[in-house]
């Protein structure tokens, strides 16, 4: 399981990631704030400009984050010609794409493990309404750890289907899949108390 | 607590994993995936309470950089892009799914259906089309055309969310962690 944390070492990966994540909050604020379309390419700029210090491998990786905005950048584009308001697509959509890759900037040069430290700390207070971090942190860790057992199980079971018949594994595997995950949900709790629980 | 915290976390993973299925395109052109079934599927499986926690475990995973929305989408770049409504909505569509579950008298079938459809669909759309607009700065019927593309796919989904959480209370009669 690959995270999306950037293999190129940059100078952000050093910084503290709350103060990162705190940045970005700011950061994001201040950018629904601006309605100048030249204050807000200047802004896309900047990070675009952030991304020099990670090279050309870093900033493709950043540019492969931002593909999914595709879709809804081509609706804008055509929208705003039929209406004939340019500036308004214009902000629209330098905000969303500056928003959307400072936001990846901080996932790109964060590493997970300093991620799960900073929630575990956010997550803190929480330990007053029955959820103690080190549980939340467990859960976090047996998700991940199931991420390639479950994703397996649904692989066997469209092979075995094609195994059987001619048709695709359509949408009928997806209860075999559901029912070995509460099988599994089951033996893990077993496992758990078994070692002493949660707590 | 530990056969509670297994099936929030391992339904966090099954929402995850219905995300890699690969995508199926309808008639229409528009992709539909098997994640938003899987955040039905926590509801009418799991009950209100749990499947909603299962589903904000799988955000926060997100959230802390695994590409695990579907199409390979993670980190928190997704937070800022047009689809930010129904990601806040997927927890709270899931509580609902379940509270319909767990008060229905229905068959589990037919609650499961009604559900998914006012919590997977209703509810979820409450928030995401608010978020679309938002974000692209557009109003909310302005953007409830954009989304009704995808009306077809979501409603094909109710229904695999009825005959599966059916199917599974048939082959687990007292297990189903939202009926008891």
């Amino acid at each position: 399981m690959l995270a999306l944390t950037s293999p190129v070492q940059t100078p952000f990966h050093r910084l503290p990631a709350g103060g990162k994540l705190a940045a970005l909050a700011v950061f994001t604020f201040l950018l629904f704030q601006l309605d100048s379309p030249t204050a807000l390419a200047l802004a896309l700029v900047a990070i675009a400009a952030l991304h020099l210090p990670g090279g050309w491998p870093f900033a493709a990786h950043a540019l492969c984050l931002l593909r999914p905005l595709w879709p809804f950048a081509l609706v804008l584009v055509l929208w705003h010609l039929w209406t004939q308001d340019a500036r308004g697509g214009a902000i629209v959509l330098l905000r969303l794409t500056a928003a959307v890759a400072a936001a990846n900037l901080v996932t790109m040069t964060t590493r997970l493990s300093d991620m799960i430290t900073v929630i575990e700390r956010l997550a803190a207070p929480l330990a007053r309404l029955g959820l103690p971090p080190r549980t939340l942190a467990l859960a976090i860790a047996l998700t991940i750890r199931f991420l390639p057992v479950l994703s397996d199980r649904l692989t066997r079971i469209a092979e075995a289907w094609r195994a059987r018949s001619p048709r695709r594994p359509g949408w009928r595997i997806l209860t075999p899949a559901t029912l070995a995950t509460l099988d599994d949900a089951d033996q893990v709790a077993e496992a758990l108390r078994a070692r002493g629980g949660t707590g | 607590m530990e056969r509670s915290l297994s099936h929030i976390a391992l339904f966090a993973a099954l929402i995850a994993v219905l995300g890699f299925v690969p995508q199926i395109t309808l008639a229409t052109g528009v992709p539909i995936t098997a994640q938003s079934l899987g955040i039905m599927l926590c509801g009418t499986v799991l009950g209100a309470k749990r499947g909603a926690l299962a589903v904000l475990l799988f955000l926060l995973l997100v959230a802390i950089g695994l590409p695990l929305l579907s199409g390979g989408r993670g980190g928190l770049g997704v937070f800022a892009s047009p689809t930010v409504g129904f990601l806040i909505g997927f927890p709270i569509a899931a509580f609902v799914a379940g509270l319909i579950v767990e008060r229905s008298r229905a068959p589990i079938g037919l609650a499961a259906g009604l559900g998914a459809f006012v919590g997977g669909v209703l509810t979820l759309y409450a928030f995401g089309i608010p978020g679309m607009a938002l974000m692209l700065d557009k109003t909310l019927p302005e953007a409830a055309l954009l989304i009704t593309p995808y009306l077809p796919g979501d409603l094909i989904k109710v229904a695999l969310t009825g005959l599966i959480t059916h199917s599974l209370a048939r082959m687990r009669p007292d297990f189903l962690p939202s009926r008891r």
